[in-house]
């Protein structure tokens, strides 16, 4: 086949920016999200969540409110059945299912305040809502812990008595609440700064911060008498929805089919499970189909976030700029279960790099919290937070550019990063010079004003996806997607099967479709939608291709060879034919007589995922009066291979980058002394509006398209992410004059900072 | 617990349905009418998913009741299409890949609505400042902002030709 690797002067699809297959329905309100469902004889379902951070359930009495005409199920913990356990890839980390068990529905102990304890499914909300008032929990309140340099102390109380510390030898004797310690590194550490001619150094903060979807956690799952039930769900994949609730209830995969809602935001957040299995606990017990959606503080007290760390880093560099050594230590915190993305943080720290001698140490830390969920470059964003300020001291201290410093210092092609891979079709230095030579470098900063600069690396990953792609009898096409498209991956799907058919992109569509309807595949995750499953897309569109190369040469009566596929046309290049050529169109209306329907899929599992990188430009100026901060100008340049759909790709980095400007500046999880989280809510939890930002200027390096996909697509969407905490950073520490090394750089922090206050 | 009947005008429709004393509209739309289209992201106040036009002045569905609906007219995102044409501000959406997800975006939509139905020519500051009220986590603002602008401009041309 040589229809998919064409050249870039032939694609007539890919590159263009059409309008979504799912737009319309997206912006009139047709489009069905999570909480959009409703069945007949539905009911509404609630779930009662622990007030405190920490305690022994010493007993739930479900009596009284069973009893409450209108109360058709109550469950507890005591109706999930995880059995052995065990463990499920989740996309970038494996998924413990006994703590996911527990997580849905608490055993034993609570572990922070929201922790879900039992549920209800009753007629009206107001009969759910009373019920929930109606189940009796005792607790034995325990002494608790939020802090993760706390937890990590010495007589912190522990959280899970058997939880001894993985990493370390020998074993532990005594529980504790680090989970793991992850150690990587290379070289002659200690012997590169004795020799070194500057050293940096500092210890870094990062609070805990939320993925912050708009659309809470929601579902509807009904059980059939026969065993066999239905979930509609919002998540990031409904197949590891089926396979953690098959696993959380002890049922064979095949009795659950689960459909895909629209997804009204993840970044991570919606790849595991929180209600799904309760929902089908509850059907179960009643035989009618439940309905579970979170409230907004239910999402802050008992979904995601993301760790908060702390981190102590140490540069030595020669005078010239070369670095020659780091060491660096991350403790971030897990939440209630071990499971912190500590190791991706020590893994992505200086992939931007090429550094010879290297130490990282990683703690996964349990504490009081709710447990962790991916969050868009899990792990990455804190590490790079330090190491980016790191690298813009030692730029200071040495009075260089820090591009031309980053420049000095990046990863090539062929390179060995600390976790084993070799570096390949990196565009890292062309990013860093794409942005020295646009004009915001140039522009000239105002009084009071300061630039900041900082790069990030993701990853990006591949892994098993199926597509298939079907041919309409009148000669357009359906491509069947396995992922939930979160930010427009219907559009590249049907983008990338058009430009291989041949077709324009407007008689091709794209519909997600259920766990019964399509091949295994991962989670929307890792960035690898657009690269893993629009392989499977591409090779299923030349299987189709082939097939109609091979029933034109039947009808031509001509060898295969002799028929090429070009624009949606069949032509036979048989001179000793009289052959016209055969659109798509005509060899589909004729299907019935050259073999039946013209259809394929194709399940793989998809290698060669390029890794991505970012770098970000962030003007800002601070009120002296109030200590806030403005940030007057933004780009942001990403290595992206080939964007199949350049809006959506621009509208990933301008997302990534406002996401991590929040995180930056105003984002964070607040416990009181209690354990108790004081700002469950978008008024108190402050992700940026409109009026918070400027316009995101972006710049898509295109040089180094990926080879090991059909249409040199990187994974794009994580990335952005990772650079933003540091470029806002290092200029707001140029403007206070003194390293800022604590997020987020609220008002009053940086207001104190400047003696103000 | 008693309901109490409500008669309203939602999308140039009359309705009548019954509505709780504590319902809100927000809750009434979406399961007595099934107009989800207006969605819930935080029931405060604070997100503006909700986003809908209640006798021609922007509220969030979340924070009124629903037996206040009573007489009143109501514009929801599945009443901002003219008889299945778009309206500008979702042609231009669509054109400049102003949604990710898209769950913000009823929202998004009518609270522009209601900006371009008292002020056809809005600087980006003034689009930023009103639009201040609804989250958007997917697009960081750019592309949202940039729609707003030349819907804008279409619907000022709109006006010239006619």
């Amino acid at each position: 086949m040589s229809d998919g690797n064409q050249p870039p002067a032939s694609l007539k699809v890919v590159g263009t920016r059409p309008i979504r297959p799912d737009g319309v329905d997206k912006v009139t309100g047709r489009a069905q999200f999570g909480a959009d469902f409703h069945l007949p004889g539905m009911l509404t379902g609630r779930i009662k969540r622990s007030p405190h951070a920490h305690a022994r359930i010493v007993k739930i009495d479900i009596s009284a409110a069973e009893k409450r005409p209108g109360v058709k199920a109550v469950v507890t913990g005591a109706d999930l059945d995880v059995g052995a356990g065990g463990d499920i890839e989740a996309g970038e980390h494996a998924a413990a299912m006994k703590d996911v068990a527990a997580n849905c529905l608490a055993s034993g102990k609570v572990f922070y305040q929201g922790h879900a304890v039992a549920a209800v499914a009753a007629t009206s909300p107001e009969i759910a809502a009373e019920a929930l008032d109606l189940i009796e929990v005792t607790y034995e309140v325990l002494p608790h812990v939020v802090d993760v340099d706390e937890a990590m102390a010495p007589g912190a109380p522990v959280l899970h008595d058997d939880m001894f510390t993985k990493g370390v030898t020998p074993k532990p004797t005594k529980a504790s609440n680090v989970a793991q310690k992850h150690v990587m590194g290379r070289g002659d550490v200690a012997g590169a700064f004795a020799a070194a001619e500057v050293v940096v150094e500092g210890r870094y903060t990062t609070a805990a911060v939320h993925q912050g979807y708009i659309e809470p956690h929601a579902c509807v799952a009904a059980w059939g008498a026969d065993g066999q039930s239905t979930i509609w769900c919002s998540s990031q994949g409904q197949f590891l929805v089926r396979a953690m609730t098959a696993r959380i209830l002890n049922l064979p995969l095949s009795d659950i089919k689960v459909i895909p809602a629209e997804i009204g935001g993840g970044f991570g957040g919606k790849t595991t499970v929180y209600l799904e299995p309760v929902a089908l606990a509850l059907s179960r017990k009643c035989g009618r189909p439940v309905k579970l959606v979170m409230s907004r503080e239910e999402v802050f007290l008992a979904s995601g976030p993301t760790s908060g760390s702390s981190m102590d880093i140490r540069l030595a560099a020669t005078k010239d700029g070369k670095i020659t050594a780091a060491e660096m230590t991350l403790r971030y915190q897990a939440g209630a279960f071990a499971g912190s993305p500590v190791n991706l943080g020590c893994m992505t720290a200086f992939a931007c790099y090429d550094v010879e001698n290297l130490a990282l140490v990683g703690y996964d830390v349990v504490s009081n919290r709710p447990k962790v969920a991916a969050y868009r470059a899990p792990g990455a964003p804190m590490a790079a937070f330090a190491v980016e300020s790191a690298i813009d001291d030692l730029a200071r201290k040495l009075k260089m550019d820090p591009i031309d410093l980053r420049i000095l210092n990046a990863v090539k092609d062929g390179a060995k990063t600390v976790y084993g891979a070799t570096v390949r079709y990196s565009a890292f230095i062309e990013t860093l010079e794409a942005v020295k030579a646009h004009p915001h470098y140039k522009a000239k900063l105002g009084p009071g004003q300061a630039r900041g600069v900082a790069a990030g690396f993701w990853f990006n990953i591949g892994g098993e996806s199926s597509a298939a792609v079907h041919v309409d009898e009148d000669g357009g096409a359906t491509v069947v997607s396995s992922n939930p498209d979160i930010g427009g991956s219907r559009a590249s799907m049907a983008m990338m099967a058009a430009e291989t058919l041949g077709l324009p992109i407007e008689r091709v569509r794209c519909t997600v479709a259920d766990t019964t309807s399509i091949g295994f595949s991962g989670s929307t995750g890792g960035s690898r939608v657009t690269f893993a499953t629009g392989m499977a897309v591409v090779e299923a569109a030349q299987k189709v291709v082939a097939d109609l190369r091979r029933r034109a040469a039947q009808t031509w009566e001509c060898d295969i060879a002799h028929v090429e596929w070009k624009d949606g046309v069949a032509t036979c290049l048989d001179p000793s034919k009289d052959a016209k050529p055969l659109s798509l169109k005509a060899l589909a209306g004729k299907s019935a007589k050259t073999g039946g329907p013209i259809a394929a899929e194709v399940s793989l599992n998809a290698q060669g995922a390029a890794a991505g990188y970012g770098v970000h430009v962030c003007d800002l100026e601070i009120d002296p009066e109030t200590g806030r901060t403005t940030i007057l100008r933004y780009t942001a340049a990403q290595d992206v291979g080939r964007a199949i759909h350049p809006a959506y790709v621009e509208g990933q980095l301008q997302g990534g980058a406002a996401q991590g400007v929040g995180w930056a500046l105003n984002e964070e999880y607040v416990y009181n002394s209690n354990g108790l989280l004081d700002n469950a809510s978008f008024l108190d939890y402050r992700m940026p509006v409109a009026s918070d930002l400027p316009m995101i200027d972006t710049i898509l390096v295109e040089a180094k398209p990926n080879p090991r996909h059909p249409y040199g697509a990187k994974g794009v969407g994580e990335v952005p992410i990772v650079p933003p905490l540091a470029a806002v950073a290092n200029a707001i520490s140029a403007i206070v004059g003194q390293r800022m090394t604590s997020l987020p750089l609220s008002p009053a922090k940086v207001l104190a900072a400047m003696g103000g206050g | 617990m008693s309901r109490t009947v409500v008669n309203a005008v939602v999308n140039g429709e009359p309705v009548e349905f019954l509505a709780g004393g504590g319902q809100s509209l927000l809750d009434a739309l979406r399961d007595e009418l099934r107009l989800t289209g207006s969605k819930e992201g935080c029931g405060t106040g604070d997100c503006g998913a909700c986003s809908v036009i209640v006798d021609g002045r922007l509220v969030c569905a979340c924070l009124m009741l629903a037996p206040e609906a009573e007489g009143k007219r109501i514009e929801t995102i599945e009443g901002l299409a003219d008889n299945g044409h778009l309206h500008p501000l979702q042609h231009q959406f669509l054109e400049h890949a102003a949604l990710q997800c898209g769950f913000c975006t009823p929202g998004l939509l009518m609270a522009s609505k209601a900006l371009l139905d008292r002020n056809p020519d809005p600087t980006e500051t003034e689009v930023r400042y009103w639009l201040a009220g609804n989250i958007c986590r997917c697009t960081g603002y750019d592309k949202v902002v940039r729609a707003v602008m030349d819907a804008a401009a279409d619907l000022r041309q709109e006006g010239k030709s006619k």
